[in-house]
């Protein structure tokens, strides 16, 4: 009972957050409600029994993603009233299409079944024991290359943004750590042989 | 008594909020990779659903995986907006036009 009341807690103010960050005029107060969506649902996860995850969400996407949303977002100057341009023209056709896609998964997960028994869980997980633990033990045996191309994929993507970005200014004046160090005497000092002078 | 077809039919709402979205703020290049973080949201809620419902922990390690290429990817999108943003002076979708598609 109490499982029920809490997912529809939940999942309303999930979807009322989702319609928040479609809705929003202000790209920030978007970037913020996708921090609520991403909240309620890392608490929906927690109530399937997903734990790990569940935190895992709240920590990378509400702590890492979200904040460099918010970054992007308010380093950047953006015209909203322009961005807003074509935003009635569209919204029936977006509406229509979002409106079709619900019903026809509503008959086939809801009306349908799947054409399956839908109606019961697998068995609840024993007292004590830790989602993150299994995780891991299925994650570092059998999905251990994946997991390493993860990582390799994260690697990328650091580097990509950060060579994307960076940027030589003119005349932004910087060491050149390498042309220090390569150089030889010659380059800098000169030897000259100049003829002594008679003094009567 | 909650189900598996509820948690469906939440992420299907998920998914098509954010559709709609894309349809919606076609200008606006942030909000369209909130609302593609949205749509991988939904998909992952499946995978979740799904995987407390077969008692099979495989799908949260997808959604794990999931969650990593997402992170990266909008890194790398947003990265390409800030230079786009140096570039133009604005990120409309309809500047976009330098390559002529």
């Amino acid at each position: 009972m109490l499982t029920t009341i809490l997912f529809y807690v939940f999942a309303s103010v999930l979807v009322g957050a989702a319609l928040g960050v479609v809705l929003c005029k202000n790209p920030v107060h978007a970037a913020l409600s996708l921090v609520l969506a991403f909240f309620n649902s890392a608490a929906l996860w927690l109530l399937l029994q997903a734990e790990f995850l569940g935190i895992v969400l709240v920590l990378v996407y509400v702590g890492a993603v979200m904040v460099l949303f918010l970054f992007v977002v308010m380093m950047l100057d953006i015209n909203i009233a322009q961005m807003r341009e074509g935003f009635t023209r569209y919204a029936p056709l977006g509406v229509l299409v979002a409106a079709i896609m619900v019903a026809e998964i509503t008959y086939v997960v809801w009306v349908r079944h799947l054409g399956i028994d839908l109606s019961v869980w697998a068995p609840a997980m024993p007292a004590g024991f830790s989602n993150t633990k299994a995780l891991g033990a299925v994650l570092y045996t059998d999905y251990l290359l994946p997991f390493q191309l993860a990582a390799v994929v994260l690697l990328v993507a650091i580097v990509g943004a950060i060579s994307l970005t960076m940027r030589k200014r003119a005349g932004y004046k910087q060491q050149d750590i390498a042309a220090q160090v390569a150089v030889r005497w010659q380059d800098r000092v000169r030897v000259m042989k100049v003829d002594s002078e008679q003094v009567r | 008594m909650i189900g598996l077809p509820h948690f469906l039919v939440l992420a299907g709402v998920l998914f098509s909020i954010a559709v709609a979205g894309i349809f919606l703020n076609r200008k606006n290049v942030i909000v369209l990779l909130m609302c593609i973080e949205l749509m991988l949201l939904a998909v992952n809620f499946n995978f979740v659903a799904f995987s407390r419902w077969l008692g099979d922990l495989n799908g949260q390690v997808f959604v794990f995986f999931i969650l990593t290429v997402a992170a990266a990817e909008s890194a790398i999108g947003l990265a390409i907006l800030v230079v786009l943003f140096r570039e133009r002076r604005s990120i409309n979708v309809d500047s976009l036009n330098r390559m002529r598609g």
